[in-house]
């Protein structure tokens, strides 16, 4: 692993990934940190693992099969209820694109 | 009222024969509550007109003898959805969030006569063992308001602990039952990965999450995690195994029980005050006819570092659903769709969910997968086959629930790696899915200390068989803090 295990630029880009966004302080201060972090990741690469498989579920199933039976839900009001901004039993959103001026 | 003198079995008792109603009781429940819970912040939201209306209901109805947990007053951790009951993780992003279904662990609740008193604070998102990331009120511990009441399930912690009421509900991803529990001075169950169904709990590291009972005593945890255990068709991980009776068994007869000690629980890194505690206990359970032998457990070091790859990982992926779209918090004044993400993500969540997004991302991306995320589920293996022999062998492992006793509110919080390192001795459970149990076990400075039951997977019964056979040869259970309750 590379001596600077991660700097500003990787982390902003990560953020860009991840959707969120940092002012300069801000982005200092996880930079700081995640390098921490990660630095005491950097101890796993001690560990011998040559041949050991991945554990990504302890679950005690397989596949959980069942009948495929339509069910009657009659929730919509209560889901809007909780919808940010709605308009004629939709949600509503911003636009994708900007429209530089008007608003909407 | 409060719930120091009596258990579930003994309020059962008075509820059945009248002595006391459950209107009464509720009433006596949310009197206590405003009372103590001015002091130690346990609650977020409160549901007294429902439950009242439930109880007086419940009256006319009857309660049902067979049935130790009708009536009783139950807080819920405020990541378990409530229909109609506002449900935030204590996240701003879901401040105003009204769920529209309940978790099956809530309606096993309501179906079963339990009145939900309210939500319990907790680390937003679960993601803390303190409470003080709650974006909305730091929980202070019963024991000494100075002090945290652990994470992240610390509000239920400080509930039970205060004597607000008899059971609380938490979730457990890395030790966030268990810890608090160690806090507190109380018994917190972290049941075995798919005994409890998690439809219903707001995820977070979806292969580890498992909801489970907080109690003051064994038995009453062991009725608490009767009433939620067992398969349910909305989780595919849920198992369909046979759920036994959990409060069978409870006879206080451990002679001949094999029970391990790793060495690695009992190193310099525990408080040396937490060490004297459990090697007390061990005596404890020798005089009881057992034996405890010392064990290995060698990657267990590795948990750390492994839980934090692999919880962040889940963490990132699972909290890509908070967008500001359908639900939930979105900023104002946005230009459009991409700003409506970003912005109410970067507004929406606080600094330790940021921080574990950041790292769950990273770890995922591309370039860095194969030596972090990888290695973290072969570590997870190890971990694992250090376990299954030691279980060869032994029929539970015992040590301390956490490094230290509870510290003082803001000391650890500037610091993640600091705050990473209290759930050193709980994380191997979660990542191997296996049931592990907090009991009070002692104090150290006047602040009290959990011993950890760690059991096959699937046998909380043995958990529960060793810990009440503990709590009937000593009186830590007994003792309640100064400041809860009508001391």
């Amino acid at each position: 692993m590379a001596e600077e295990r991660i700097n500003a630029e990787q982390v902003a880009h990560v953020a860009s990934l991840a959707k969120l966004e940092f002012t300069p302080d801000q982005l200092g201060t996880f930079t700081g940190q995640l390098e921490k972090i990660i630095g005491m990741f950097e101890e796993l690469s001690t560990v011998d693992t040559d041949g050991v498989p991945v554990t990504s579920r302890v679950t005690d199933r397989h596949n959980a099969l069942r009948e495929d039976v339509a069910v009657k839900s009659d929730e919509r009001a209560a889901l809007l209820a909780n919808a940010p901004e709605t308009a004629n039993g939709l949600i509503k959103v911003p636009a994708i694109i900007d429209e530089s001026g008007d608003g909407e | 009222m409060d719930f120091f003198n009596q258990d579930l079995t003994s309020l059962h008792a008075d509820l059945v024969n009248k002595k006391l109603s459950a209107e009464e009781l509720t009433k006596a429940t949310f009197e206590n509550l405003k009372q103590t819970d001015a002091k130690i912040d346990s609650f977020l939201n409160l549901n007294e007109d429902a439950a009242l209306a439930t109880a007086k209901a419940l009256d006319a109805k009857g309660i049902n003898a067979d049935n130790v947990l009708a009536g009783i007053p139950v807080g819920v951790k405020d990541n378990i959805v409530t229909k109609d009951l506002t449900t935030t993780a204590a996240s701003k992003m879901l401040e105003n969030f009204v769920p529209v279904y309940n978790a099956t662990v809530v309606d096993k609740m309501t179906q079963n006569d339990m009145i939900i008193v309210g939500k319990t604070n907790m680390d937003e998102f679960a993601m803390g063992g303190s409470t003080e990331n709650s974006a909305f009120k730091v929980t202070k511990n019963p024991w000494d308001v100075s002090r945290v009441p652990g994470g992240s399930s610390g509000g239920s912690a400080a509930a039970v602990a205060a004597g607000i009421v008899p059971v609380a509900y938490g979730s457990d991803t890395g030790g966030s039952i268990r810890q608090p529990s160690s806090f507190n001075g109380i018994v917190g169950m972290k049941p075995t990965y798919g005994r409890v169904s998690r439809w219903g709990l707001i995820a977070f590291g979806s292969s580890l999450d498992q909801i489970g009972p907080m109690t003051r005593t064994v038995k009453d945890n062991a009725a608490a995690l009767n009433l939620i255990a067992g398969n349910d068709v909305h989780d595919g991980t849920s198992s369909e195994r046979e759920v036994p009776d959990f409060t069978a068994g409870l006879d206080g007869d451990i002679k001949g029980m094999k029970i391990a000690l790793p060495k690695e629980y009992m190193d310099e890194g525990i408080d040396p005050k937490v060490r004297e505690v459990i090697k007390a206990a061990v005596k404890q359970f020798e005089a009881l006819g057992a034996t405890v032998e010392e064990v290995s457990l060698p990657h267990s070091r590795y948990g750390v570092s492994a839980y934090y790859i692999i919880a962040s990982s889940e963490a990132s992926s699972n909290l890509q659903r908070f967008d500001g779209i359908r639900y939930g918090f979105r900023a104002q004044d946005v230009k459009n769709l991409e700003d409506v993400y970003v912005r109410s993500r970067s507004e929406g969540f606080g600094d330790e969910v940021k921080r574990r997004i950041m790292l769950g991302t990273f770890s995922l991306s591309a370039g860095y997968y194969d030596a972090y995320f990888h290695k973290a589920g072969q570590v997870r293996t190890l971990i694992i086959n250090d376990f299954n022999k030691v279980f060869e062998d032994y029929d539970l492992i015992i040590g301390p629930t956490a490094p230290t006793p509870a510290f003082k509110i803001g000391d650890e919080i500037s610091d993640p790696i600091t705050m990473y390192m209290n759930d050193v001795l709980t994380i191997p459970v979660n990542l191997a899915g296996l049931p592990g149990m907090s009991i009070p076990a002692g104090f150290a400075d006047g602040m009290p200390v959990g011993l950890q039951l760690i059991g096959k997977s699937f046998d909380e019964s043995t958990l529960y068989k060793a810990g009440y056979a503990f709590e009937q040869a000593t009186d830590f259970h007994q003792a309640t803090p100064d400041l809860g309750g009508q001391h």
